[in-house]
């Protein structure tokens, strides 16, 4: 299969690239490991008249922490933040995401911003960075600008991004004591989409309570979710009540939205949603103890 | 038609400079530019990894990566395996231990296994599987590759 034709520039500063963006209007498309792009333009899903190929835009690629936040560049690779000790040490929701994405030679090019910024509810890190409550950094023409995460992800493959804004940082709040979480998702084989997929993160209080609650659904909608009433329903609540998590687990599946496809029917995934929350939050609790 | 852009890639050791249409398939160019036709298509749609070629030293699908994603980067396709008549130990393993019936996704098998091995001399059998997940073998012959992949493992000589 061959995409149809379009013209390519691989800018060397950012604001070359912003510029680039704005100049050719909606035609113009950001590339950068290309993972989910190619494959849409193979298809002619996706045609746009130039791609601007920021991968090769230094000062991209990082894993950091600074201030309130850590900080990821766009570009990260998902080798890379799977390879992260930092990472795998403070953020294992993270971690677990970046392992069950695509397969691994999808991983070694495809980035942490381009899995996002596509804005495919099959996507596994628009889930977790929900959870997390991350923001991520639009730069365009005017400067930056701070996106909330549950701002971000308007509808199917549409995120609140300009056509000439570039997403170039990932914050997600420094990691606090006591505080963990765990992304499971169910797929029926490697690199295939998800059946479902839950990001929990937690924060505890010392009396075993959730102080804090991040919760993302993935497959389940026509975007990631952001599962609040389970959130809010956890939020003073202790994990070690049973019943309380059974409500936690069915606020979860409530929320979520799938629609009956090859993966199965909408009521199973409802179910799977509410397994996959319960697992998520136990998870997440055993990790805060082993922290 | 989009202006044609020029590119400089080192194919298996040698720099290769050509212009290209930016829509371009790494795996066409390789294997239409260059005639290197060990670098199978299988299933075009970014599955199969039967293209796989290293890029830069990791593993990629040449059918999911642009030929100007390429440039100036370094490439190794299954025909950079073998030193001469000499086959590489994974290439050996291979032939050993019956680790292709069809053969259709071996140059991919190969490069993944090569990846892998390259990072991880000594992988468990659960890392090898990991380690070849995005490779798919229609005769399902993955007990064999597995196995061969093991004996690459253990072999002595390995560059």
């Amino acid at each position: 299969m061959i995409p149809s034709s379009f013209d390519y520039a691989s800018p060397k500063t950012l604001s070359e690239a912003v510029s680039l963006l704005a100049s050719r209007g909606e035609g113009a498309k950001v590339i950068a490991g290309g993972q989910s792009l190619i494959p849409l333009l193979k298809l002619r899903l996706a045609s746009p008249d130039l791609l601007v190929d920021i991968s090769r835009i230094p000062g991209l690629n990082h894993i950091e922490t600074s201030g309130e936040f850590l900080k990821i560049g766009a570009l990260t690779r998902m080798t890379e933040v799977e390879a992260s000790e930092l990472i795998r040490k403070w953020y294992p929701i993270v971690h677990d995401a970046s392992v069950l994405i695509g397969d691994p030679l999808v991983r070694n090019l495809g980035t942490l911003g381009g899995n996002i910024s596509h804005g495919d509810p099959n996507n596994d890190m628009p889930a977790v960075m929900l959870a997390l409550g991350a923001e991520f950094i639009a730069t365009g023409p005017a400067g930056e600008r701070a996106i909330r995460a549950r701002d971000f992800f308007t509808d199917t493959f549409t995120v609140s991004l300009s056509h000439d804004e570039i997403l170039t940082e990932i914050h997600v709040p420094m990691c606090t004591p006591r505080s963990a979480g765990c992304y499971l998702k169910l797929e029926q084989k490697v690199a295939d989409f998800a059946t479902a997929g839950v990001a929990v993160q937690v924060r505890m209080g010392r009396g075993g309570e959730c102080e804090e609650v991040g919760v993302g659904l993935t497959a389940v909608g026509p975007t990631a979710i952001e599962a609040r009433k389970a959130e809010d329903w956890l939020r003073g609540r202790k994990p070690s009540d049973k019943l309380a998590v059974q409500e936690f687990a069915s606020l979860a599946a409530e929320e979520s939205r799938p629609v009956t496809d090859i993966r199965g029917t909408a009521a199973y995934k409802r179910q799977v949603v509410g397994l996959l929350a319960a697992r998520a939050l136990r998870k997440a609790c055993e990790r805060v103890r082993g922290a | 038609m989009a202006q044609r852009v020029p590119i400089s890639v080192r194919v298996n050791g040698t720099t290769r400079e050509a212009m290209v249409e930016p829509r371009l398939l790494l795996v066409h160019f390789l294997r239409e530019e260059l005639g290197l036709t060990g670098t199978h298509i299988g299933c075009d749609t970014s599955n199969c990894s039967a293209c796989a070629v290293l890029m830069d030293g990791k593993a990629v699908k040449s059918c999911t990566v642009l030929a100007v994603q390429a440039d100036g980067r370094d490439v190794l396709t299954v025909e950079g395996l073998a030193k001469g008549n000499k086959l590489h130990p994974v290439q050996k393993a291979f032939l050993a231990k019956h680790g292709l019936q069809c053969g259709f996704c071996t140059p991919g098998m190969l490069m993944s296994a090569y990846a892998l091995l390259k990072e991880n001399r000594h992988p468990t059998e659960e890392e090898i599987r990991m380690g070849i997940s995005g490779n798919i073998c229609r005769c399902t012959g993955y007990a064999k590759i597995v196995e061969s992949v093991d004996q690459a493992a253990r072999s002595r000589n390995w560059e």
